[in-house]
């Protein structure tokens, strides 16, 4: 049962531990929305140690504003960027409308 | 607090020139290395899995990403994949690039 | 390259050798064939499957795309099945999409899709084949997710300021095409003559397609 529903504004964990990380570094602390669920994957982080990866994780694919990820985006308002993340990194966006987490 | 870490194969955002879009066909020897990663992957062997293979590229560390071409970083990933996994013993890998390295010397003395 | 004696009848692998006309050989390229003599030599893969993994990494080509974007332009109940699980229609067309699970994301007059992956280089190579060099570069994993418009535009292709740019990061295990505009003026061509007008450039999201009169 996945922890986010579509349309769920979600922030990404603001952490940046070494190790193999699929979460970008450019999200970190930012904020999005679920865009799509897409089942569940073993964990690459510890896939990557040999180690089975088990539990499963849920995989969303996040929408972010390029304006909210870039202070500099040269283009229009509604460009945006999409990216496929584990729900371990995703934290509850409770009030607060699209932008970076305070 | 300073910068938070980086790392060498996390790309996203960082500065960097126009895009190369010369298209280079993939030299046989990156085309062998590509293979023996799926088959040393795959379902039959499953020796180790694509991650421990970015990880083992991630591992490799900064200079990597400047010094080594895509496919070299794969190839040192795999090897010392292999060999953390005894799979093949760094004694024999030496000595087998010995033994290429003198065979592809003398091939190439015979041919000419 | 070397001759090789045929008469016995064996597993090990005819020795592969650089090219003579190729640069000196080097420390990584020497590594490679000794991985994969070593494998060969412990029987942990057969020259029959790595000949046949070589084989078939070289059957893969943007090809495979394009049919299955002429295939959805032209019929829009394999579309929407095509939308739901590229897996299954690329099954459908006798195309083997392999086990990692593909996604289509369509373009349309409001939204334009172009494809990344940030981390490393994951592309849909079941489907269309090796990633061009580009692709793997670090300048277009450092700047397609933050510059896209500009990236696009030093492929030649211009995103009007009203559409939409939409830039999918693949960073796990799910593996995306494009599924691009079918441009104006190719009504009355056949499936086969529009699949020849999709680019593997198009598939990535880097180009849009052009009609004949316009390529």
């Amino acid at each position: 049962m996945s922890h986010y529903q579509i349309g769920d504004q979600v922030s990404i964990r603001a952490s940046f531990p070494p190790g193999h990380i699929r979460t970008p570094t450019f999200i970190r602390g930012k904020s999005g929305v679920i865009e799509s669920i897409q089942g569940t994957y073993k964990n690459p982080e510890e896939l990557a140690y040999g180690r089975p990866g088990t539990p499963a994780q849920t995989l969303y694919r996040v929408r972010f504003r390029q304006s909210d990820l870039w202070a500099d985006y040269s283009g229009p308002e509604h460009d945006t960027a999409v990216v496929d993340i584990y729900e371990h990194w995703l934290a509850p966006l409770s009030a607060a409308p699209y932008g970076d987490t305070p | 607090m300073s910068e938070h870490l980086r790392r060498p194969h996390d790309l996203g955002g960082l500065d960097d020139d126009a895009v190369d879009r010369g298209e280079h066909d993939h030299e046989p020897w990156e085309k062998r290395v590509d293979s023996i990663m799926r088959l040393c992957s795959d379902k039959k062997r499953h020796l180790l899995t694509v991650d421990e293979m970015r990880r083992g590229i991630e591992d490799l560390g900064p200079g990597a990403y400047d010094d080594l071409s895509y496919y070299e970083r794969w190839i040192s990933s795999l090897a010392n994949n292999l060999i953390a996994k005894d799979v093949i013993s760094i004694d024999d890998l030496g000595r087998k690039m010995t033994e290429i390295e003198a065979r592809w010397e003398a091939d190439r003395e015979a041919e000419k | 390259m070397t001759d090789h004696n045929h008469d016995h009848d064996h597993e090990q692998p005819h020795p592969y050798q650089p090219d003579i006309e190729d640069a000196p050989f080097t420390h990584y390229q020497v590594m490679a064939e000794a991985v994969i003599e070593l494998l060969t030599e412990k029987n942990v893969v057969t020259a029959d499957e790595f000949r046949a993994q070589l084989e078939m990494t070289d059957s893969k080509t943007p090809a495979n795309g394009a049919k299955l974007v002429a295939k959805a332009w032209t019929d829009p109940a394999f579309k929407e099945r095509l939308m739901a699980n590229v897996n299954d229609a690329a099954e459908e067309l006798g195309i083997d999409a392999g086990h990692i699970p593909l996604r289509c994301v369509e373009s349309t007059p409001d939204l334009h899709n172009v494809i990344v992956c940030t981390l490393c280089s994951c592309y849909p190579r079941m489907l269309i084949g090796l990633p061009p060099g580009w692709y793997k570069s670090r300048a277009y994993r450092a700047r397609t997710v933050k510059e896209p418009r500009t990236v696009l535009r030093e492929f030649g292709t211009e995103i009007a300021d009203n559409v939409e740019v939409r830039v999918h990061d693949s960073t796990a295990d799910l593996r995306y095409m494009v599924l691009p505009i079918r441009p104006d003026g190719t009504e009355g061509l056949s499936e086969a003559e529009l699949a020849a007008l999709v680019t593997r450039d198009s598939l990535i999201g880097v180009s849009v397609v052009k009609a004949p009169e316009e390529a």
